[in-house]
């Protein structure tokens, strides 16, 4: 009897706990919803402003007008209906650029049935509700380029997003901002660490295979645009009655690789593999616009640099799998000397929040200046996504996509205290404590509301029902990561895992 | 890391990557001590921390015979002293990891490297030193970072680690970062019995399709209880073999090597140290050791600020996982894990930080500076990597503070070691200079040296 009525309360918790997940999805308990709109006219003030292009302003103000930097400098006087934000001992810089990210990410990032899943868009399900918009932003985070999975060899399109919180998901996607296509080499795609007994192996198997599996896709994509682009010729040429050719959706984004005009994100890890990728691209004459992860980078940074692609890694993770044994923290600093334009990235919801911490790393692991660190989460980013002329540096007519904390960023002390986007404030710490207790309250009464109602139903209910109900599956959901990896929400490896990297695999 | 995937199958899948790893394990790194190392070291001229009492400006540390001989502002400077000018440096305890798998998994995804995790649920007998791998790379690179002791804990899971850990997962050894063989490594062999708390674990239920992948819910919770009732069972047929071995001799009673193992623990000697995140898995951990008397260390402790007062209360010491997570649940504020260690030291909850991993570890001291950002004050913060994990795990006789006396683990900084962009100078460990350099730093200078293509 006991146990069966302590079974009933921990049913009526489930059904509570459901209830504010839906709730919560429905953007009732949502963290923080931001200001209305963006004031028009917006003052930054007595600030230390890192402006990233033309280093440090001490007591200096920003200017924001219409969600665009106006003005910067060290004293500007204030225009009349201007909102002032007073951040007097405080730290400016540009918003921060995740050029690798995975939130707002509606369900799985892989569509790992085929090798080549270039028909499938990420943008199609972006998730504006995912909380770790939320906590990126919190983490000064404005901009990400989220990415597919890497269980392919050539996998789905890519986007990047504005971290606006609270719009709808038409809203998320960076205006401008040309599209990317993720390709992944080694261990990954080639399926090492996700093999299940008894399930055949998905083609490719070896590194091998994964060029080839590239070559091949390329080889019909050069074929379907030769077709495409005679008949384009003929038919303005004046050809009539012409049949056009059958339309592809999967070579349809590698055509536009070819044209210049998606960028190729190829997540890598050993040095063969990445010289590899930069022959097949010569080939076929298109651009490797960044190399992604690229923990062996710094051993043909060189031929990186040569190739004049981009690269984005991570500041110190190493030895999860054997393609990251050589992983180095200083990896950022070697390439960034042998002239890589180089980015630090997250891969990871969490580590989004501290990238000014893991790109200070540079500074104690290879040397670079604060300067250089700084660039490799604002504007280096904004170059390789081809979004430098809107963000990525505090200049007059830029997004105003900004970060105040209460500390110098490169800093493990630093606390970000503001984030703006476009001109509003779509975070702020103050505003988030405050209304801590406000959610905590709405909370309880949800629950109390909840646990009434199910009561009563309970009490409605006939007995056989009611057995039944006890069967019911139900769970909380586990903890996204007690670390202890015995609470992972997707374990049928193939196709499920998110990105490669650390744990993901 | 949210892209944690519980995979055992994949292990299956390396054994030929190994073939890649064998030339890395057999690169020894650069041991110590040296054969022909100097007896004593006097560091003149620093600004020492001994987290003992107030800094002293302008201070000398003597080291000899492995251990702290002196320190203070007047100390004499012995004729056979090897001296090293510390001016403008900062001299602390090295720094100390309670929770990490050193030694134990050198890569991850490589199974045939790890042997982190025993199979089976209750291995009370298996001791981590004894698959301690000295050759490891991750101690050196470890070291870099200013940690010269750390716990090697059996089933303590690690960011790269899948698969199930068992309840009851072995014993810990103090170990440190040094040393020749794992006896030179050696700084304690068993300091805790590890437990993992089962969880009511249904596996998943997605909330993106309403669909449930796993186990219904009762059925999940009579496991639960299941394993509590195994555990508990284990740990009272321990008091009986206590009982059988103090009333009888040797021939009297049948050994049985997994009870022997226990009756530390029962007899208060040995504390548990029990992996438990949510609360209602630390207050039923909490029942249970108050029930059967024992010693208990909370580990994780991701929401031990709900039971902070019945931590305190019980004095029951935490372990709190890397703050560098995401909060438990969606709901939870985006700083939660930030701010507890600051709620958990105001409310009188003694606690360390732990890396609960080996990659990672080397952010031990970023972790501790972010819970100053976010309220800790800064040297409870200090503490909280060296004498408070020394104390915590009985060991703080022997090292977390510089003291005449304590063995000689010491790090020479040009800062704030709990800062990122701080660098270790020196680090001594059992006194004896240990080296800096690691096969990351190897790699940095042979591929800087790369000719132009």
């Amino acid at each position: 009897m006991k146990a069966a009525r302590a079974g009933n309360a921990l049913l009526k918790a489930f059904a509570v706990i459901v209830v504010l997940h839906f709730l919560m999805a429905l953007g009732v308990l949502a963290a923080n919803p931001p200001d209305a709109k963006a004031p028009a006219i917006l003052l930054i003030q007595n600030a230390t402003i890192l402006t990233v292009s033309h280093g440090t302003i001490e007591h200096g103000s920003i200017l924001i007008r219409d969600g665009k930097i106006a003005e910067v400098g060290q004293s500007i006087a204030k225009p009349q209906g201007a909102e002032v934000i007073d951040a007097n001992g405080q730290f400016v810089m540009p918003g921060i650029i995740d050029c690798h990210s995975h939130i707002a990410v509606d369900g799985s990032v892989n569509e790992g049935s085929v090798s080549v899943s270039s028909m499938v868009n990420i943008a199609d399900v972006l998730n504006p509700d995912d909380i770790d918009i939320y906590r990126d932003l919190a983490g000064g985070v404005t901009v990400a380029n989220v990415l597919h999975g890497s269980a392919n060899s050539i996998g789905g399109q890519t986007v990047v997003i504005k971290l606006r919180w609270g719009a709808p998901a038409s809203r998320l996607p960076f205006e401008g901002a040309l599209p990317g296509i993720k390709f992944a080499l080694g261990e990954n795609p080639k399926r090492s660490n996700f093999s299940i007994r008894g399930q055949e192996k998905r083609y490719p198997a070896t590194r091998m295979g994964v060029e080839e599996t590239i070559r091949a896709a390329f080889t019909e994509a050069r074929d379907y645009k030769s077709k495409w682009d005679d008949y384009n010729k003929r038919t303005s040429a004046g050809e009539k009655n012409l049949i056009p050719p059958r339309r592809d959706l999967r070579l349809d984004p590698l055509v536009e690789v070819l044209e210049g005009k998606r960028y190729v994100h190829a997540h890598c890890y050993r040095e063969d593999e990445i010289l590899m990728l930069l022959r097949v691209a010569k080939e076929f004459g298109f651009k490797v616009r960044t190399f992604q992860h690229v923990l062996e980078g710094y051993k043909v940074a060189d031929e990186i640099a040569a190739a004049g692609a981009g690269a984005s890694t991570f500041s110190d993770w190493w030895a999860y799998k054997v393609e990251a044994y050589d992983a180095i923290p200083y990896n950022a600093a070697i390439m960034t000397r042998r002239g890589v334009l180089v980015s630090i990235n997250s891969d990871d919801a969490e580590e989004a929040t501290h990238l000014n911490q893991e790109a200070a790393k540079s500074i104690r692991y290879g040397g670079l200046s604060r300067e250089e660190a700084l660039k490799m989460i604002t504007i280096n980013p904004a170059m390789q996504l081809g979004i430098d002329k809107r963000v990525g540096s505090i200049d007059v007519g830029k997004d105003a996509d900004l970060v105040i904390y209460n500390h110098d960023p490169l800093s493990a002390y630093a606390v970000v205290q503001k984030t703006l986007i476009d001109g509003r404030v779509y975070f702020d710490r103050t505003r988030d404590i405050a209304e801590r207790a406000d959610r905590e309250k709405e909370k309880k009464a949800l629950t109390e509301k909840e646990k009434k109602s199910a009561e009563k139903k309970s009490e409605e209910k006939k007995p056989e029902e009611k057995r039944q109900n006890e069967k019911k599956p139900d769970d909380k959901p586990k903890p996204p990561q007690s670390g202890r990896g015995s609470t992972a929400d997707e374990s049928d490896g193939v196709g499920s895992a998110a990105d490669s990297d650390r744990g993901a695999l | 890391m949210n892209c944690l995937r519980a995979t055992t199958i994949f292990r299956n899948s390396l054994i030929l990557a190994t073939a890649f790893l064998f030339p890395a394990l057999l690169a020894a790194q650069q041991p110590t001590p040296k054969a022909d190392a100097p007896k004593a070291y006097a560091l003149v001229h620093a600004k020492i921390f001994t987290l003992a009492g107030a800094p002293i400006e302008n201070g000398t540390l003597i080291i000899r015979d492995g251990k702290i001989a002196a320190v203070g502002g007047q100390v004499e400077v012995p004729q056979d002293a090897q001296v090293i000018n510390a001016e403008g440096l900062q001299i602390y305890p090295g720094m100390f990891d309670p929770v990490t798998q050193m030694g134990l998994r050198e890569i991850g995804a490589v199974s045939s490297t790890v042997d982190s995790t025993e199979t089976g649920n209750y291995n009370p007998d298996v001791v981590a030193l004894t698959a301690v791998s000295p050759s490891s790379e991750h101690i050196p690179v470890t070291r870099v970072a200013g940690i010269t002791e750390v716990l090697a804990v059996p089933a303590s899971g690690g960011m790269d680690s899948f698969g199930p850990n068992g309840v009851i997962g072995g014993q810990a050894s103090a170990i440190y970062l040094a040393g020749w063989t794992v006896d030179d490594m050696q700084l304690k062999r068993s300091v805790a019995m590890v437990v993992n708390w089962p969880e009511i674990q249904t596996k998943t239920f997605d909330f993106a399709t309403f669909q449930r992948k796993e186990k219904p819910y009762m059925e999940a919770k009579q496991e639960y209880d299941k394993q509590v009732t195994e555990l508990t069972d284990w740990i009272e047929r321990a008091r009986h073999y206590a009982q059988a071995m103090g009333h009888a001799g040797p021939a009297d009673y049948e050994r049985d090597l997994k009870l022997e193992a226990l009756v530390p623990v029962v007899r208060g000697q040995l504390p548990l140290l029990i992996f438990a995140d949510r609360s209602r898995e630390i207050r039923n951990a909490i029942e249970f050791c108050d029930k059967q008397n024992l010693k208990m260390i909370l580990a994780g402790g991701s929401e031990a600020y709900k039971l902070k007062d019945l931590l305190r209360s019980r004095s029951i010491p935490v372990v709190l996982r890397p703050m560098l997570t995401s909060p438990l649940y969606e709901d939870d504020p985006y700083d939660r894990l930030l701010s507890q260690p600051a709620e958990l030291s105001a409310a009188g909850v003694k606690f360390a930080f732990g890396s609960f991993d080996n990659s990672f570890a080397r952010r031990l001291g970023q972790n501790a500076a972010n819970a100053v950002a976010y309220g800790l004050p800064y040297d409870e913060a200090l503490k909280a990597v060296t004498l408070y994990p020394a104390q915590i795990f009985g060991l703080s006789d022997q090292v977390g503070t510089l003291e005449s006396g304590k063995i000689a683990n010491v790090i020479v900084t040009n800062g704030d070691p709990l800062e990122i962009t701080s660098d270790v100078r020196y680090l001594f460990i059992r006194g004896q200079v240990t080296s800096l350099d690691n096969r990351q730093k190897r790699l940095f200078e042979k591929y800087s040296a790369r000719p132009k293509p």
